[in-house]
């Protein structure tokens, strides 16, 4: 790792104007992308500006029809939570599925969307239950947040502070693991909400996104036998040594019908 | 250079070091405590498992500085009185063990697990251990060890460590 100089705000105020002052400084949360970053030399902040002694970037709360997480919150805390295993469990069994229990422990919802890993969890979780992320300067929603592959519509000194979680009626993930990093080689999220039914797909793509051909067909017939009618197009699809284009297309039919299953209960 | 403190295995702990310096630098290189092991560097492996605030974390991927203020408890804390914690005996007995490197990660994680749920199946340990690597035991008796130290400490619940 390059040196740099840490700082421990107790504030979002704070923490904001630490990022304005310092140009070349980052945010740390859990740190479990960023510190593994770092140690390969592949980023050189000046400052980490950690946000862990900040009270109010984590918990978990019911809020109007739905569930509002800190950002700070680990995923282990969502994966045991009483509350969200009743109001949205499919986000309960998502983030267990995260890592392994100690990344579980340290590894935060807010980092993990800031990231924007094209294999990671959350995004199509926050995508597929149309969720809002709120910042210190707004609420973005999800279909706009993501952007790009590691990129988002975050400003340089903008922070999240929470997401906020419409309750579908119903809602799966289903996904197909890398077996050594347990990140998404293709992972599907589908629910169906109060403003329709919504499939989110990670880890087949450069970004999380939609499946508006799937959304329409379980409009119609909200059963695994949906899937059969859509063609999933490989072009726009990753290929790397884990899976071909034409593997992934494949896999998120497979996870998609899964995901349906496990929302049907 | 910041100065960091902290309760390692009940005991106050300071020092100076630079940010960059992970925990598990400093539990091994400035308080000599080298029953953490490095194995990968990089989060995957577990052999640096320790409880930071009641809770297991990779060492390996944690600065010093974010630690500051906290309770952290490695493996030399297990042991009470010259008596070995009965996950420690329990991967004595079973033979949970062949070279040991993974071995302080693995009763690390295991503590926590049993912690959380007393009763775990042999399924919930294999799971559990999801990030914990062991290549020299197929990992067969380690999850006998563990059974048997859930076994050992429902019968005689043991002091919070």
């Amino acid at each position: 790792m390059y040196a740099f100089d840490y700082h421990r705000p107790q504030s979002l105020d704070e923490a904001a104007r630490l990022l304005r002052e310092r140009p070349e400084a980052k945010l740390l949360a859990g740190g479990h992308t960023l510190l593994p970053t770092l140690k390969q030399r592949l980023a050189q902040p000046s400052d980490l500006v950690d946000l862990g002694a900040i009270a109010e970037l984590r918990g978990i709360r019911e809020e109007g029809n739905g569930l509002t997480i800190g950002a700070a919150t680990p995923h282990g805390e969502v994966e045991t939570s009483e509350l969200v295993r009743r109001l949205i469990p499919a986000l309960a069994e998502l983030a267990g599925e995260i890592g392994d229990p100690q990344v579980r422990n340290r590894g935060t919802l807010g980092g993990s969307i800031a990231n924007n890993d094209p294999a990671a969890d959350w995004p199509a979780g926050v995508v597929g239950c149309g969720a809002v992320v709120r910042t210190t300067r707004r609420e973005i929603a999800a279909d706009d947040f993501f952007t790009g592959m590691c990129e988002t519509a975050l400003e340089p000194d903008e922070i999240i502070t929470a997401v906020h979680f419409p309750r579908p009626k119903r809602a799966g993930y289903a996904k197909f693991p890398n077996p050594a990093s347990r990140y998404a080689v293709v992972g599907v999220f589908v629910a169906e909400t109060d403003d329709g039914v919504r499939v989110a797909v990670t880890g087949a793509g450069p970004c999380v996104f939609r499946l508006t051909a799937l959304e329409q067909a379980l409009t119609a017939d909200f059963t695994p036998n949906a899937v059969d009618g859509i063609e999933v197009d490989a072009a726009e699809l990753n290929a790397d040594i884990h899976a071909s284009a034409d593997y992934r297309a494949h896999l998120v039919k497979v996870m998609a019908k899964r995901a349906i299953q496990k929302a049907l209960g | 250079m910041p100065q960091v403190r902290m309760r390692v295995n009940g005991r106050e702990v300071s020092g100076e070091v630079e940010p960059r310096t992970l925990l598990v630098e400093f539990l091994r290189e400035h308080l000599g405590l080298t029953g953490t092991h490095v194995g990968c560097d990089t989060s995957q492996c577990g052999c640096c498992v320790v409880h930071v605030d009641g809770r297991s974390v990779k060492s390996c991927t944690l600065l010093a500085v974010q630690c500051d203020g906290a309770e952290v408890l490695t493996i030399e804390g297990l042991a009470r009185n010259g008596e070995l914690h009965p996950l420690q005996r329990a991967f004595h007995e079973c033979h949970g063990l062949q070279c040991g490197f993974c071995t302080p990660g693995m009763i690390m994680s295991a503590l926590e697990l049993l912690q959380r749920n007393p009763s775990p199946s042999e399924g919930e340990v294999r799971a559990w251990l999801e990030g914990n690597l062991c290549r020299c035991t197929g990992y067969h008796n380690i999850v006998r060890a563990i059974l048997r130290a859930a076994e050992e400490m429902r019968e005689a619940p043991q002091p919070a460590a």
